[in-house]
């Protein structure tokens, strides 16, 4: 394997020290199909066993390595250092979160907002397991499969231009999978999440700025979640307006 | 010292941790739960699972089928009472998991759709596209939303479970946010921490697969079982580790040598139809086609390239549709990490160290020897795997043991009271406590944990992989334990409180070490060759001698203690395995 020698440039933030963020810089013997977290395992083992980041599976499927890279969000196990270009590559924790040290960012926000949107079948009657599965025609899984997607990286977090004014809003992930469950076959909640998803914070805060289907590792499409969800809202709204019974 | 009460706790909120969960929920929801895990659920390494979950469903299968099919793959050293159970309830839990909303993969009249998987006579294997595991764990973390009494603790490192007046009673974790040790007291504890795979040095397991649960098990008295079992996947991205499923074979891909021969068929797999036939050739169990890879190498007949020795899958027949459909993970995946488009491409891969037969001694209530413990999943051995697994049976299996040790665990708590003085349990936890601040405090050997990581892999490699022997297992042994006395020694150079992975990773490679001497003795002690334990030495199945599950007792800092114990063999005597066109 050809080595190359790349430089990182790494924000580092210890609490308990530090005063406020700063950036470390490393050079790295690199090998040319390295990912940027080979780097940075590459740092940890031989160079500084102090910095602190999350990983866990390499194949861009636990969601646990977003990060910014180059100032744009991305999971380091799927980002090549040879498709960067020929210059330190900068590195921070996902903006618009609080960091909790390094590149480890506070993500109870997002964590309390996935919950909020009540993202599980809700029923009037549970099907008795006797009875077998429902059924469910593959066109039927096609109207929300790819919204399942999601691998809760947050990426699309750190790159809505909203969430960064609004900390409120619940944001593309949460607001997605709300729309998976809504289009779920199986699913009856629609009404139950419609006070999360309709609110202020909820689908009219998004300004379609489309932001988050762009950086999205998984091509889930968040911002057409909402838009969908904003014209299946507005319809609701009038059928109640009408007294029709919203469907 | 903080302290969480609950009435029961469980550590790890992979598949199995939230299965049990949910099965504690539903069961009494006036019990508390306490979950806990050292990364939020979803990074579990249930996520990265992708071919599916074997269940009976379709005409034409039946549960007899299943049975005969897992106890043949695992070589009979399966406990038979223990797969009935597993192949019965194994539906049940698969249709459960539909009603939670998983997105399985449809037939065009909207039932479920099954693919066919390696060693399985009849197509049973239950898949979401191939990120059934994603699925799976998703779906089980979004749907314990919803229920008040399981609180989770996100993040907290387990490091000791507290045995008190001879049951265990809770365990000591630390907060990774602000490094503060918490006491979690409750009157029944599970287990479901996963595999060991990170122990490896080329393994297809995350980096958080680290023995942990196995380990903390292990040191409190539990036997580890089984443990010189370890599944090779047969098809791996070479470079990374990084998995391809079984799937791709149950489409219909194949393995080739470097003269794009269909090599299984030199290996009593064959014959090598144009279509997948069940039970041969590509479709055979994973311990024989990781074998038949070794064989190649040998001869010279596998494909020299960037990334070492490979085999090709070929792909290319099955069509873009076909493969965008069931396949577009190992498409991604493929042409991300090696630059092959499976479409047009031939796809590089090689054997890699994937889950762990062995683990955590239970019976077939989830129960450890331990009162109050119990375990599930990769980190238990209950035992239906045997001494080889059979694809897609693993993702079934921490449903139906999850759920069981839930159930199980909800009952015993219910029964049970605390019995012992808080302080007892508190002086344990201090000493557990005072361990772990010994490893601030100590001052520097030497020794760095990396490397010390990097020896221990290297020497599990070369004495304890696909092939073994006497000698190279001794030399493994002896390795081990010298590397655990430089473990003893080993200082942080980390200091601080704040999301110490300097802390965690030490504590994680303690835990990998106490696991592969039991692995490494285990395999030393077995002179014999069955399933995925083959030894040079000692090249057949010996059914009079080691016909029996091997039980690694924890000595401090000495070899373990091994004792035996029988398989239960209900109504299938051991026979001879049989693939290719011969099996049925």
């Amino acid at each position: 394997m050809n080595h190359k020698l790349i430089e990182l440039e790494i924000l580092r933030y210890r609490p308990e020290q530090d005063q406020e963020p700063w950036f470390q810089n490393y050079q790295v013997p690199c090998e040319e199909d390295w990912v940027v977290l080979d780097a940075l395992n590459y740092v940890k083992e031989h160079m500084d066993s102090s910095l602190s980041y999350r990983w866990s599976c390499h194949m861009a499927v636990c969601g646990s390595c977003g990060m910014m890279i180059d100032g744009d969000p991305a999971l380091s196990c799927k980002t090549f250092v040879r498709d960067l270009p020929e210059r330190a590559i900068r590195i921070e924790p996902l903006a618009n979160f609080p960091i909790e040290r390094d590149l480890v960012v506070v993500m109870d926000d997002f964590v309390e907002k996935l919950e909020r949107v009540k993202p599980y079948i809700i029923r009037e009657e549970d099907k008795p397991l006797g009875e077998g599965e429902h059924l469910q025609t593959p066109a039927q899984l096609a109207k929300f499969k790819q919204y399942t997607l999601c691998i809760n990286c947050l990426c699309c977090y750190s790159a809505c231009p909203q969430y960064a004014l609004i900390p409120e809003f619940i944001g593309p992930a949460a607001l997605a999978l709300a729309h998976r469950y809504n289009q779920d076959s199986r699913d009856q909640g629609c009404e139950a999440r419609e006070d999360v998803v309709s609110a202020n914070e909820g689908i009219w805060d998004c300004a379609f700025a489309d932001a988050c289907s762009l950086v999205c590792p998984k091509h889930v499409d968040p911002a057409s979640a909402i838009q969908q969800m904003k014209i299946s809202s507005t319809i609701g709204w009038y059928k109640n307006l009408l007294g029709l019974k919203r469907s | 010292m903080n302290v969480v009460k609950a009435d029961i706790v469980i550590i790890g909120a992979g598949g199995a941790g939230l299965r049990a969960a949910l099965a504690v929920a539903e069961h009494d929801a006036d019990l508390k739960i306490a979950l806990i895990s050292k990364v939020y659920p979803m990074r579990s390494h249930t996520v990265a699972a992708e071919g599916g979950a074997a269940g009976v469903i379709k005409e034409g299968d039946s549960l007899e089928d299943h049975f005969n099919d897992t106890v043949s793959g695992g070589d009979w050293l399966c406990d038979q009472d223990a797969v009935d159970l597993f192949v019965n309830q194994a539906p049940e839990e698969l249709i459960q998991l539909e009603h939670w909303g998983c997105p399985w993969s449809r037939e065009q009249d909207g039932h479920i759709a099954v693919r066919p998987f390696g060693g399985m006579k009849n197509e049973r294997t239950w898949f979401a596209a191939d990120k059934s595991g994603f699925h799976i764990l998703h779906t089980l973390f979004q749907t314990s939303l919803q229920y008040p009494s399981i609180t989770r603790y996100d993040e907290y490192y387990s490091t000791d479970l507290m045995i008190e007046d001879g049951r265990c009673q809770g365990v000591n974790a630390i907060e990774m946010r602000t490094g503060l040790m918490h006491l979690f007291q409750a009157k029944s504890v599970i287990v479901a921490t996963g595999g060991a795979g990170w122990m490896f040095p080329f393994t297809t397991n995350g980096a958080i697969k680290t023995a942990d649960g196995m380990a903390m098990a292990y040191r409190a008295g539990v036997p580890l079982k089984d443990m010189e079992f370890v599944q090779y996947h047969p098809t791996g991205l070479p470079g990374t580790g990084i998995l391809l499923t079984e799937g791709c074979r149950g489409e219909g891909g194949i393995l080739v040598n470097k003269d794009g021969y269909r090599y299984l068929q030199d290996y009593n797999l064959g014959p090598p139809d144009p279509w997948p036939r069940k039970k041969a050739m590509e479709l055979g169990p994973r311990d024989r086609l990781s074998q038949a890879f070794w064989h190649e190498q040998q001869k010279g007949r596998t494909v020299t390239s960037r990334w070492g020795e490979v085999v090709h899958l070929d792909m290319r027949h099955l069509g873009e549709k076909k493969i965008n459909e069931r396949l577009p993970l190992v498409r991604d995946l493929a042409k991300s990490y090696v630059g092959k488009d499976p479409v047009h491409d031939l796809v590089p891969v090689r054997p890699v160290a994937h889950y762990m037969m062995g683990g955590i001694h239970t019976d077939i209530d989830a129960a450890t020897p331990i009162p109050g413990l119990y375990a599930a999943g990769e980190c238990a051995c209950v035992s239906i795997n045997g001494a080889n697994r059979l694809g897609s049976n693993s993702l079934t299996e921490l449903l139906v043991f999850g759920g069981r040790a839930g159930r199980h665990a909800a009952e015993y708590a219910r029964e049970n009271p605390s019995s012992s003085p808080e302080d007892h349990i508190l002086n344990q936890a201090q000493e557990a406590r005072q361990r772990i601040t010994d490893m601030f405090l100590r001052e520097d050997s030497g020794e760095n944990i990396a490397l010390l990581r990097k020896e221990m892999s290297a020497t599990i490699e070369s004495g304890a992989g696909i092939y073994r022997t006497e000698d190279t297992l001794r030399e493994t042994c002896d390795r081990l334990l010298e590397l655990r006395s430089r473990y003893a020694k080993i200082h942080l150079e980390d200091k601080s409180n704040v999301f110490n992975t300097n802390l965690t990773y030490t504590l994680e490679v303690g835990s990998m070490l106490d696991a592969a001497i039991a692995m490494a003795y285990s395999a030393l002690h077995r002179k014999e060759s069955r399933g995925s334990h083959q030894r040079l030495d000692y090249t057949n199945r010996d059914d009079e001698n080691y016909l029996k599950h091997s039980m690694a007792y924890y000595q401090g800092s000495e070899e373990p203690r091994l004792e035996y114990q029988a398989v239960v063999i209900t109504r299938s005597p051991p026979a001879e395995r049989v693939y290719g066109g011969a099996g049925k």
